[in-house]
């Protein structure tokens, strides 16, 4: 059983490591073509950070911005599920649950579903989620004001950065085979499309069609 | 530019609107095995695809360039347990100085 000291700690300590990648998200985004404005509204508005990447990454491919907000929306549908699990345990009336529900992300998350206690669950929702809120968007700023003296995203290799970032945000859900295929199928279907389709659908439309093997092809023994 | 503004506000409505339903609609609503699927899925398709439309497509084709080698690059860090923040600066700095080469 964990203390209350210890659930503040490592939420504390994966706020920081969380946080300070907003620098990346910062300084990709406004050299993207999004001013610092529109970066730190997103950061602080949208606060879930693989869609945000995802956004840029579509606007910087040259892609329609409502395509790039409608994938990255359905990036975020997990969160759905995050608060799903997390309703029980954090135990909230109505306000509360609008209060709380901006800091609904992947950490804040794995940092409460695990707790045995509906006060440690809280914990480390709370401290998770509004480190990272803070830190996130402080560090968000400082990388735009950076970005925007940058201009060019091939300068300094910031679009390789972009590709990076995503293949960190996947990396961890890699665990089986099945997920593994499902991811290459939607790459390669991405890829076929990006000379035959408008920048930003081959995203959504390979994706969409990765889903749809995985939803199909039901591996016997789950690895 | 308004429309990226426009994408801004769809973006804002549609990721809180799932953060609050996650919280508030009873859970029998969404807990069939096959949503659960999906919602383990989607993220995984939409990431492979992401990937690789990042670090290969240009202006409508696809392109082989230092972007692949920082992909590899940020590959090997992450099977090496490294962070998502160097993993993320080596990746940028393979391909920058590829690039000055």
């Amino acid at each position: 059983m964990s203390t209350d000291r210890s659930v503040i700690v490592d939420s504390l300590g994966v706020g920081l490591a969380t946080g300070a990648y907003g620098v990346s998200f910062g300084a990709i985004s406004a050299a993207s073509g999004l001013d610092v404005l529109q970066t730190c509204v997103l950061s602080l508005l949208v606060f879930t950070g693989a869609s945000q990447f995802a956004f840029i990454g579509i606007i910087a491919s040259g892609g329609n911005p409502v395509t790039g907000a409608l994938t990255a929306v359905l990036l975020g549908s997990r969160n759905l599920f995050y608060g799903l699990s997390l309703a029980q345990k954090l135990d909230l009336k109505g306000s509360q649950r609008l209060a709380s529900a901006h800091f609904v992300i992947d950490e804040s998350t794995a940092m409460a579903v695990t707790r045995e206690t509906t006060r440690q669950t809280r914990l480390g929702f709370y401290w998770t989620g509004i480190s990272i809120f803070v830190l996130w968007n402080l560090m968000t700023f400082v990388g735009a004001l950076a970005g925007a003296k940058i201009g060019d995203p091939q300068t300094y290799g910031l679009d390789a950065a972009v590709g990076a970032a995503f293949l960190g945000l996947l990396w961890p859900r890699l665990t089986s085979w099945h997920a593994r295929l499902v991811a290459l199928f939607g790459a390669a279907v991405a890829m076929g499309l990006v000379p035959l389709t408008a920048a930003g659908l081959p995203i959504i439309l390979g994706g969409g069609a990765a889903v749809v093997l995985g939803m199909l092809w039901r591996p016997k023994v789950s690895a | 530019m308004t429309s990226l503004w426009v994408g801004i506000a769809i973006m804002i409505v549609g990721c809180f609107a799932l953060k609050y339903a996650g919280l508030s609609v009873p859970e029998r609503v969404l807990n069939h095995p096959a949503t659960v699927r999906a919602a383990d899925l989607i993220p995984v398709a939409l990431l492979g695809a992401l990937i690789a439309v990042q670090v290969f497509a240009h202006d409508g084709s696809l392109r082989i360039d230092a972007r692949l080698l920082g992909l590899v690059v940020a590959a090997v860090l992450l099977t090496l347990r490294v962070p998502f923040l160097p993993v993320v600066f080596a990746a940028a700095l393979v391909a920058a100085l590829v690039r000055m080469g």
